[in-house]
């Protein structure tokens, strides 16, 4: 039974020529029997109703597209060929040859009349393009990381005298408008306001956010020195006047890495006087954790705190005194290393919370240590772990082999920037990890339930290598911590 | 011009440098993003660059250089000796390019000079003139940039020599060009026979004066506005000059008929300037200097003011590192040749003609020339895509000078040195080539570019003064 469509699109236009060319391609979709995309003129209304179509009022300046199908199953295909078309033949119209690529960012902006750069160059670089934008008075999100840090500070001065915005560089997560840069998660539009001078700190609000169906209005990443002495918070600053300022956000988190603490209280006081109540939630040794910072300000909304989704049975002790943390997040890892040292004591790591705990380049050293695959460090010359796990994957077999291993701890995080099936590699391995002795394996899978690719589809092929996951990684660290005093302590 | 956004507004379109992969996730998100294609930057600049991109007087410093630029109007206002005009005395000679002692000069600037030094009657025969120019005691070498002129490939000027004055009207700035000889067996292309001194000698004794009267009479001439229309007829106004030629002889030729000097002298005149479609080179070159010129010494400016070689050299000179000149070898064309003549029978490249690219036409506007895209060895999709890649290079566009082809997009003004080190896009230049020997002339026309590293040495040099001013 063969099925006509016919639509009409105000105001949308192309000329005679590229039409007709139009109507001939989609014509030849399969499932089309005939296809009339035209401007409504008189002669076309006629030519259409020869046709056998039937027309609802329309003028010249609407655009008609008639099509008759061989059946309705056909029409979204025969829709997405009308539209294929009449992009190409925009494209067609603006002359024969195509233009040559931008070069730098200034000639992107411009060709584009964007209002946004995205930088992700090697660092050495990233100020040179960056410095286009701000030229250009666009905002600019600057993922690239080993910026030296007199760059950063002196395009943020440069952008402070022109109220713009740098967010970076080592900016791994901004949401503006609903549209994620960087490693970002999928939310939905709502009414808190975030600034992260942490890429996966926000990453966590915004997964916690979203479980406990809270919308987010923008999340501006500020780079996670921001907040360091030497920058004294220029980009959270212009970030807070940018939220403050956007009637949508009522309320503001602050979200960072263990701040300078003379540069967190002169932006906290600077907030103070801001019209939107703002809630910092700034890690530190003593300091309340994201998920409970989090929960405070579901209270500042009223809204209830839910239960944090956990996937998978609970892990059971094999053996062994040391806790082995395996991050591709920074705050993450920082977190993590905050809780577990306070009950635990000192922890290793390539990003020691004091200067003595560094581990040497091999990564590995007694007792308990947690890695951050996604430090500069680590990075030099190889992509982020996020995107290629092959370094952490490589350590996690080393980590379950040594019988001094109680208890991993990793992190999983989605969302756009990320990799498309982390599980995919990622349980398997940890399935080879546990095959020798039952190894306890604790996950925080941080995204939110609209990630391209699927929360709970993720936590649940993790759980099934045999690792207890958690939403928040907090939870997911506590229970680590517990499963190592369980061991640990036996053996004294 | 500053796009605040609120926050939670989306981007209308996204510029995204580095790895696609987050340019495909934004454009996955239904916002449109335009990918730059980024490379590495020359070797050794990364530091420099960032050191010029962080100065604070960059951005407005590039902008007023362009401005100032823009705002020049050129106009001829007079025709009269060098020696009147420059202060040019016996011995004393301007050639083209950067500085350069007699030893080092190649074959057509020896000629030239040696053909000008007859002129001028230093020497009977012109060959007896190298050993005054290497005894260099009775006679001195400038370039002709140190004293606001021009000249094309040889660029020689002598005292004798009659010249256009270009004048700014708002600043009562000049700069000034000899009057161009025509082509093939010329004095600036290096040949010094009997016929080049004869021609000379009828442009010192008739031309000159003819015009100097009718340019008195005429009023002004606005050039910059000639170099606009130009464009539309299918000028570049470096290596095909035939509208403005004939525009030049539109504006004059009342005032030239009417002048003292006998119809025969005048038809003579008519002749000669029709005959040569260069001719309005030599108002072309002064016009670009002129505006060029005005972009001059402001500190922080990264903006190209002269492109010149010497046949040996070539050199650049920028805004913000003022006088200094920036040099590296002169390369040799790529192009076509005239009869026998041959790639090993050509000179590196020679001349202060490329002002005309350092001011956005030229081998810039290249896509405004399509008639003799194949006469420098081009092709018409080439003319527009240089034409487009020298934008990636550029500050600015020209509004007075827009490209037809190109939807009358404004030729692309103001080379900055850091995007040349960024993007290792080198400014495209149509030119003549001259023959090595002295005496031979032009034996072809090609395109050619600036040695890359001249580039990075200015970037150094604003590197260096902008950390002495912090």
């Amino acid at each position: 039974m063969t099925h006509q469509h016919v639509e009409i699109r105000p105001g949308a236009y192309a000329d005679s020529v590229a039409l007709l060319q139009v109507s001939r391609d989609v014509a030849a979709t399969p499932g089309v029997a005939a296809a009339q995309v035209a401007m409504a003129t008189e002669l076309n209304v006629e030519v259409l109703q020869g046709m056998g179509f039937t027309l609802p009022p329309a003028g010249a300046n609407d655009m008609v597209v008639a099509l008759r199908l061989e059946d309705e199953s056909a029409l979204p295909a025969a829709l997405a060929a009308v539209d294929a078309a009449l992009a190409a033949a925009r494209k067609g119209s603006s002359g024969g040859e195509v233009a040559a690529p931008p070069r730098t960012t200034a000639s992107a902006l411009r060709r584009a009349g964007a209002d946004l750069a995205l930088v992700s160059v090697p660092g050495a670089s990233a100020l040179v393009e960056a410095m286009d934008a701000l030229d250009a008075g666009v905002d600019v999100m600057i993922f690239s990381d080993n910026v030296p840090v007199e760059q950063e500070l002196a395009m943020k001065r440069i952008a402070r005298d022109r109220g713009l915005l740098v967010m970076g560089p080592d900016c791994g997560t901004a949401v503006v408008g609903g549209v994620g840069l960087g490693f970002a998660n999928t939310v939905t539009p709502g009414r808190v306001g975030i600034v992260a001078a942490s890429g996966t700190g926000c990453q966590q609000v915004l997964a916690l956010l979203d479980a406990a169906g809270v919308g987010v209005a923008a999340a501006l990443g500020v780079g996670g020195r921001d907040l360091s002495a030497a920058i004294g918070g220029i980009s959270t600053r212009t970030a807070l006047d940018r939220l403050d300022a956007d009637p949508s956000v009522e309320h503001v988190v602050v979200v960072s890495k263990p701040p300078a603490a003379e540069v967190a209280a002169a932006v906290e006081k600077y907030a103070a006087d801001l019209g939107t109540p703002v809630r910092f939630a700034l890690l530190g040794a003593g300091q309340p954790d994201l998920t409970t910072q989090t929960e405070a300000l579901l209270g500042d909304l009223g809204v209830a705190v839910p239960a944090w989704p956990v996937w998978g049975s609970p892990a059971a002790p094999a053996g062994g005194s040391a806790l082995r943390g395996l991050f591709v997040g920074g705050t993450l890892c920082d977190e993590a290393m905050l809780l577990a040292a306070e009950s635990l004591g000192p922890i290793r790591s390539n990003i020691p919370l004091s200067p003595e705990l560094a581990l040497d380049a091999s990564l590995v050293a007694d007792g308990h240590v947690m890695i951050d695959f996604g430090d500069d460090g680590l990075t030099r010359g190889r992509a982020h772990p996020m995107i290629d796990p092959t370094l952490r994957l490589e350590h996690l077999a080393k980590v379950a082999a040594d019988p001094e291993t109680a208890v991993i701890l990793m992190d999983v995080v989605l969302g756009h920037g990320a990799q498309d099936d982390p599980a995919a590699e990622l349980a398997p391995a940890i399935a080879a990890a546990r095959a020798a002795r039952d190894l306890p394996v604790v996950v925080a899978c941080v995204g939110t339930s609209s990630d391209p690719q699927g929360l709970s589809r993720q936590a649940e092929a993790l759980a099934a290598a045999g690792a207890e996951v958690h939403l928040s990684n907090a939870a997911a660290t506590r229970r680590a911590i517990a499963l190592t005093h369980v061991t640990a302590g036996g053996a004294r | 011009m500053t796009h605040a956004l609120l926050p939670s507004t989306a981007p209308a379109a996204v510029a995204a440098v580095g790895a696609d992969m987050f340019a495909t996730a934004v454009a996955d998100q239904a916002v449109p993003v335009e990918r730059v294609e980024w490379t590495p930057p020359m070797d050794g600049t990364a530091d420099d660059l960032a050191t010029v991109a962080a100065d604070p007087l960059r951005r407005d410093a590039n902008a007023l250089a362009v401005s100032r630029m823009l705002d020049v109007q050129a106009m001829l206002v007079g025709v009269a000796p060098a020696s009147e005009l420059l202060g040019l005395e016996r011995g004393q000679f301007l050639h083209a390019g950067p500085p350069i002692e007699w030893a080092r000069t190649s074959g057509p600037l020896r000629g030239a000079l040696l053909g000008a030094a007859a002129f001028e009657g230093l020497v009977e025969d012109p060959e007896d003139a190298a050993a005054l120019f290497e005894s260099g005691t009775e006679v001195s070498l400038e370039p002709c940039h140190h004293r606001s002129a021009v000249g094309p490939m040889a660029g020689v000027v002598s005292p004798s020599m009659w010249m256009f004055v270009l004048e700014d009207p708002a600043t009562g700035r000049r700069t000034y060009c000899s009057l161009n000889e025509g082509l093939g067996k010329v004095l600036r292309y290096g040949a010094y026979g009997p016929e080049v001194l004869a021609r000379l000698h009828w442009m010192r004794d008739v031309l000159g004066p003819l015009l100097g009267e009718a340019v008195a009479a005429a009023g002004p001439v606005d050039a910059t506005a000639i170099l606009g229309q130009m464009l539309q007829m299918g000028d570049e106004a470096h290596n095909r000059n035939r509208a403005g030629t004939l525009m030049l002889m539109r504006d004059l030729a009342p005032s030239l008929v009417r002048s003292s000097r006998s119809a025969d002298e005048i038809a003579e005149a008519f002749a000669f300037v029709g005959g040569n479609d260069h001719f309005f080179l030599n108002v072309a070159m002064p016009a670009c200097k002129l505006a060029l010129d005005a972009a001059r010494d402001i500190p922080g400016s990264t903006m190209v003011v002269a492109m010149a070689r010497n046949g040996t050299d070539f050199g650049i000179q920028v805004s913000g590192t003022g006088d200094q000149w920036f040099t590296g070898p002169a390369q040799l064309a790529d192009g076509l040749f005239l009869g026998d003549y041959g790639p090993e029978d050509a000179n590196p490249d020679i001349g202060d003609s490329a002002i005309t690219e350092t001011a956005g036409i030229g081998g810039f506007a290249m896509a405004a020339a399509p008639a003799i895209v194949r006469f420098v060895g081009g092709t018409v999709p080439d003319a527009l895509a240089t034409s487009r890649r020298m934008r990636e290079i550029t500050i600015g566009e020209n509004d007075r000078w827009p490209i037809p082809v190109l939807d009358f997009a404004g030729a692309a003004t103001g080379i900055d040195v850091s995007s040349v080190c960024r993007t290792g896009i080198l400014p495209q230049i149509n030119t003549g080539m001259a023959g090595k020997v002295a005496g031979v002339g032009q034996v072809g026309a090609g395109l050619v570019t600036p040695p890359a590293s001249i580039f990075p040495a200015a970037l150094a040099e604003l590197a260096r003064r902008t950390r002495d001013r912090a």
